[in-house]
């Protein structure tokens, strides 16, 4: 069976943002990029299907700048096989991210399509839903654990409250959660070989699909800062402000 | 302008987010219609119909409704979307599992987890974890948005709206429910509780939550973590405080043996009181708290549990 698996390229998440001082976005200038933590367990979930013989094939697809390059030849260092970059300097919003994906999907055929379940830049958590509706296939979002048993997947999911088991038709996607597992470092041999294995980079336009952006951004501000706080001596301390200064006890 | 507000239930009553979802559709504007679809949820129903600002409640009961699948609640609403300008639900696990595949399947970019609305057609939400607030504009023809519940406040009782039934529609059969495994616990839900404690990778092992979970019990509190602790399988994931677990603002929020990575406070930092135990006392989480003790949490949160 052969996989797709996504990866987008986001500011790391251990960095602070800053907002722009026209608020017109956040600074992305010179700031440290990564692959978005959720894709690269995808990543890791396809490479260890392919280890267990489960998977014969994977293909990862970003879509992005052209530094996309770099995540995709990280995900390729992990144990891909090939790349391809969906290449636009344009805001790519998650409906259009899943009509790119969908038209990949057309002409690759893969079985089963594993995404991060959320970017941690925009936090929208949508596009692998929005691909699977667009295919018309199944869906599993935020799995902790698949097993593919022939034309049919046991998944687990994370829901409010503890988990939830469903068994999907294939072709399917899922979204990935954190419990899934616990990507791999890349080796530097990896990463060696990773620079010759084969990546296409493609136009949206190519694949005859609409990317522009159906929301608009107004603004975008800092939030709200909380007032300075009170350090206490004790727990003592702490009681006597929790009853008569804060009242919530 | 007509609005669908899509209820998240248990069959008998309406789970917490939901009251504060329609609040949500009352500052949009516009006639409020509530769908609840499930398999024996008549009584989820009757509570969806006596939420202020509810006009009318539309029930559609079917075995296949049942675990709220994806591909069946998106082809359920996909049906009687276009009467609507908005398609509302609770940014939950229950929400954001379906809510995209319907704005797809309507070729709409739906908004996400709002925390306030502007207009009807212009929404802020939080973006990186909640350190930059963004304000939205959608072009779309209908609106799919899922609400921050913490951004609102909930809509009290007041309506006593008509409940019709909504005929269902055939199960897609692309996913079979096998069941769910819930956490089962005396203590209140992470989004509902009044008061939260959590903690992080400070609290050193499963072991240790024990000490928490006694503070908790005293204060008649949920129990919570960051992901650190999620990470260390000290506790499950759906104990998760954080911009990829779950986003709550209670009246009175412990952080205990927790550091305040960026990805936690985005979680809990709309709380009321925010008090933090940490030995550290350079810990970031020290921003945020109303009030903060440098101690070490063994020491402190008996005591605090034997004080209170």
């Amino acid at each position: 069976m052969k996989v797709l698996v996504t990866v987008k390229r986001v500011i790391d998440p251990y960095v602070k943002v800053r907002v722009k001082s026209d608020g017109s976005g956040v600074e992305t200038a010179n700031v440290k990029m990564t692959m978005n933590p959720f894709c690269e367990i995808a990543v890791e979930q396809a490479v260890r299907m392919k280890e267990a013989g489960v998977v014969t094939e994977i293909l990862v697809v970003s879509i992005g700048a052209q530094q996309c390059q770099e995540t995709l030849r990280t995900a390729m260092a992990m144990g891909a096989d090939r790349g391809i970059l969906v290449e636009t300097g344009d805001e790519v919003q998650p409906l259009a991210v899943a009509k790119v994906l969908k038209a990949i999907v057309a002409k690759e055929s893969p079985g089963l399509v594993i995404m991060g379940k959320q970017a941690i830049d925009d936090d929208c958590n949508q596009s692998g839903q929005m691909l699977a509706g667009l295919l018309g296939w199944p869906q599993a979002a935020f799995i902790s654990s698949i097993a593919v048993n022939g034309d049919t997947a046991d998944v687990t999911r994370e829901i409010d409250g503890g988990l939830e088991k469903l068994t999907i038709k294939l072709p399917a996607v899922v979204t990935s959660d954190l419990r899934l597992n616990e990507p791999r470092y890349v080796t530097l041999p990896n990463i060696m070989k990773a620079k010759k294995k084969p990546l296409e980079v493609i136009k949206p336009d190519a694949l005859g699909v609409d990317t522009a952006p159906r929301l608009v951004t107004l603004k975008v501000q800092e939030p709200p800062k909380r007032g300075s706080g009170v350090k206490v001596a004790d727990v003592k301390e702490l009681v006597s402000k929790l009853k008569t200064e804060a009242k919530v006890i | 302008m007509a609005i669908l507000v899509i209820a998240e239930h248990d069959n008998k009553l309406l789970k917490p987010g939901v009251t504060n979802t329609i609040a949500a559709a009352t500052a949009m504007g516009g006639d409020i219609t509530v769908l609840v679809a499930g398999h024996q949820c008549g009584d989820a129903a009757q509570a969806a119909a006596s939420v202020a600002g509810v006009s009318k409640v539309l029930l559609c009961d079917a075995p296949h409704y049942a675990g709220a699948g994806a591909e069946n609640m998106a082809a359920l609403v996909l049906g009687i979307a276009d009467k609507y300008t908005h398609i509302v639900a609770p940014a939950t696990g229950f929400g954001k599992n379906f809510m995209p595949r319907v704005a797809a399947m309507l070729d709409v970019q739906q908004i996400s987890e709002i925390s306030a609305v502007e207009a009807p057609d212009t929404f802020v939400r939080p973006i990186y974890a909640g350190n930059a607030l963004a304000t939205v504009q959608s072009k779309d023809k209908i609106k799919v948005v899922t609400v921050r519940a913490t951004g609102f406040d909930a809509a009290g009782a007041g309506a006593a709206a008509p409940v019709e039934s909504l005929a269902p529609v055939a199960d897609t059969g692309l996913s079979t429910f096998k069941g769910r495994e819930l956490s089962k616990s005396d203590r209140p839900e992470l989004t509902a509780a009044r008061i939260i404690v959590s903690g992080g990778r400070g609290m050193g092992s499963a072991d240790n939550f024990k000490i928490l979970e006694a503070l908790a019990d005293k204060l008649g509190a949920a129990v919570g973590a960051s992901r650190a602790a999620v990470d260390s399988g000290f506790v499950p994931n759906d104990y998760q405080v954080g911009q990829t677990g779950k986003i709550v603002a209670p009246e009175l929020y412990f952080a205990i043996g927790i550091s305040g990575a960026i990805q936690h406070l985005a979680g809990m930092k709309d709380s009321k009181v925010i008090v933090a135990i940490n030995k550290d006392p350079e810990a970031p989480i020290f921003s945020v708290a109303d009030y903060w003790l440098v101690e070490d949490l063994f020491k402190a949160v008996p005591e605090l549990t034997a004080e209170l």
